[in-house]
């Protein structure tokens, strides 16, 4: 996994609560069996004004200018500014995978959804809550000031803003860890072998009928 | 001191390891696996040159993208027209074969959706911890099992080490209390406490079911309720275990069997919140006040009764709240204050991981029987959820009143529910479906969801329009 120390970006805002991973990723991309590509259909069903398939050349699609991923102003943004319970919905892996082909690397929420924050973190991307008055405020900037953008610093768990105020965060601390450090979740697990191996066998001991196979 | 909560004894009795920074790692029973969140995943461990901890504790079955038409399931995979879909479900059969992980492969008769086939086939058992790369794995915790989605990382991770991440979550306990009246199933329980605590209230949490109503149900019907857990924002949903669950377990092929499932029922029978167990949140609803119920918007918590009308968001005082209605009301093109019986419907999906079972499809059987579809109605399918319900079904002649009414009946498989294939609904058609997700372009691009019980999905398939089953219930009888 690619880290996370410091990064400064454009921010484009989202202006939707409950935004889904069916609105992030649309199911029909779902069938690849690769885990890269999927940035040019992310928010496929807003993005564009017809229907993509997986097999599509996107760049003769006809692209919805209204939506705010196509305005000018929000070219090249990689902060998203998103409102309550983004990610919603599936577990599917996809929705974080083309948020960060399309070069978002910062998420900012009053709340996310459990799977899908969960996800973020195993693929290089930080979602930060904050409180809803304080996003609410954030909207409100970004929508006035053209080429707003946000200094994200992971270490010392702060946002900076274009006026130079600083928002403090809250980060749980082994998920800054490994993504300080790019570091691999399942070799760190492994650390831990002998311990599984030891639950293991008191568990099967214990409760034999959860070992009879499959 | 106070007692236990369900949860609670199921995270300790799995706490591998507990870190100092509040995570922890959390032994796996079992993982199940489908084709479209598991590739990348086994090609992680290709590319580390890992191999699964324990493969026995992995089962897997093809759902997501396979076909429901018998014309190209009776080819086999080669039968499988798009070629992405096939390379995906082709992709599952090689990598279990070549990690040892058994698959009930596209037409074996135990095939279907993964959360139809764990417990039927005795891989869920109570006490269990399981996972799948699938937010409705939730399902499982009707069992009195620790069952949630995860991601394909997370996919990976439990492969390589039998063990996952995790941070506790909080309590709470969700009582349905009194009985329900006749005509109100699980799904318009579930409904009712999604519109009550919306899409997020369970944000955070493992949300144990429980109170008179939820004890009563089947396990049928309380899997119907764990499944759409995380549509009330929770990955885990719980219902304490109980006779009603030690009897629907025996004798199921990969269950344990004689003196091992006596010894394992009784220690199953301790898998329920302590009296004094102390919840984060409890939420009460009476059952008597729980109306058949069917979404309006694009969001589960959406939703009104039968009766209701269609909201108007000039009437919503939070500005947040009044555009989200707005915006659902043009994509579904439905009018503020319409009558929710007055919604015409073009398409009827019967099936899912929500509702696809025996029960739901005797359910729908009895109401449409000796009826037909509406001419307005231009596609109404019955999707099985599994093979050996579809077997069961067809025993019991259910396929010939689904097809004599002019429904059709499919293979088993996801279909509609996500659309992942071709069973999709068109742009712009109204849809009443037995499924979980009323989530724009869910069910097809433009396609306008409706969710609702399998008896009033039947209902409005005869008249083209939503109407109150316990008006048609107290019809005379049929032949």
């Amino acid at each position: 996994m690619k880290a996370f120390t410091v990064h400064t970006g454009l921010a484009m805002p989202l202006d939707r609560a409950n935004v889904d991973t069916d609105f992030i990723i649309p199911k029909q991309f779902l069938k690849s069996i690769k885990r890269s590509g999927f940035g040019i259909n992310l928010f496929d069903e807003h993005r564009y004004l017809d229907k993509g398939e997986p097999d599509t050349d996107n760049s003769q699609r006809p692209l919805n200018k209204d939506f705010v991923l196509n305005q000018p102003r929000y070219q090249g943004a990689s902060v998203l500014l998103a409102r309550e319970n983004f990610g919603c919905g599936s577990s599917r892996e996809h929705a974080p995978w083309a948020l960060d082909d399309f070069g978002f690397r910062v998420l900012i929420s009053p709340s996310f959804a459990d799977i899908f924050f969960n996800n973020c973190f195993k693929n290089g991307i930080l979602p930060i809550v904050l409180d809803k008055e304080l996003v609410d405020t954030l909207f409100k900037e970004v929508n006035a000031a053209e080429g707003y953008t946000l200094t994200v610093d992971l270490p010392a768990q702060s946002i900076t803003r274009p006026d130079g105020s600083v928002i403090h965060f809250e980060v749980d601390a082994f998920r800054k860890h490994c993504l300080l450090n790019g570091l691999d979740d399942i070799g760190l697990t492994l650390e831990d072998a002998e311990a599984i191996k030891a639950f293991e066998n008191q568990w099967r001991e214990k409760s034999p009928w959860y070992f009879t196979a499959a | 001191m106070s007692g236990k909560t369900l949860y609670d004894k199921l995270w300790e009795s799995h706490l591998v390891k507990q870190r100092d920074d509040g995570t922890a790692l959390i032994y796996i029973d079992r993982q199940l696996i489908h084709e479209v969140t598991s590739p990348q995943a086994f090609e992680g461990l290709r590319l580390t040159g890992r191999k699964p901890w324990r493969a026995d504790a992995n089962l897997a079955t093809p759902d997501h993208n396979i076909p429901t038409t018998k014309a190209e399931r009776s080819r086999g995979l080669d039968g499988i027209v798009d070629p992405v879909s096939r390379i995906q479900v082709r992709t599952l059969a090689d990598n279990c074969r070549d990690f040892g992980i058994t698959e009930l492969d596209m037409n074996d008769i135990r095939q279907g959706i993964v959360h139809v086939v764990g417990p039927e086939q005795g891989a869920t058992l109570p006490g269990m911890t399981i996972v799948c790369g699938d937010s409705h794995t939730s399902t499982h915790g009707a069992l009195g099992a620790l069952a949630h989605g995860i991601g394909t990382s997370e996919v990976e991770h439990v492969m390589a080490t039998q063990c996952l991440i995790q941070k506790k979550m909080k309590n709470m306990l969700i009582r349905v209390d009194g009985k329900l009246n006749p005509g109100v199933t699980a799904k318009d329980i579930v409904l009712a406490i999604i519109g009550e605590i919306g899409t997020a209230g369970g944000t955070g949490y493992t949300i144990e079911f429980g109170g008179e109503a939820v004890r009563s149900l089947s396990m049928e019907g309380r899997m119907t309720i764990c499944n759409m857990a995380i549509e009330a924002g929770a990955r885990a949903g719980l219902i304490s275990v109980d006779q009603t669950t030690i009897d629907y377990i025996k004798g199921r092929p990969m269950a344990p069997q004689g003196e091992l499932f006596t010894k394992a029922a009784e220690f199953w029978k301790t898998l329920v919140s302590d009296a004094d167990a102390h919840f984060d949140r409890v939420v009460v609803l009476d059952a008597a006040d729980i109306i058949p119920q069917v979404t309006w918007g694009t969001s589960p918590e959406m939703v009104a009764p039968v009766t209701g009308v269609v909201p108007d968001p000039d009437q919503e005082k939070d500005p947040s709240r009044a555009d989200n209605i707005r915006q659902a009301l043009k994509y579904m093109g439905l009018k503020p204050g319409t009558a929710i019986k007055d919604i015409q419907l073009d398409v009827v999906f019967i099936g899912s991981c929500t509702n696809s079972r025996i029960e739901d499809l005797r359910a729908a059987a009895a109401v449409v029987k000796g009826r037909k579809v509406a001419s307005s109605i231009q596609l109404a399918m019955v999707v099985p959820g599994s093979g050996l319900v579809k077997q069961q079904a067809e025993a019991e002649g259910l396929d010939k009143i689904f097809t004599d009414a002019g429904l059709e009946w499919r293979e088993p498989g996801c279909s509609m529910c996500l659309a992942m294939n071709a069973d999709q609904l068109p742009a712009g058609k109204h849809c009443a479906s037995t499924s979980n997700r009323n989530f724009e372009g869910r069910q097809g691009f433009g396609g306008r969801t409706h969710l609702v019980s399998p008896a009033m999905a039947a209902a409005a398939a005869i008249h083209g329009h939503f109407v109150d089953v316990r008006d048609i219930l107290l019809e005379p009888a049929r032949a």
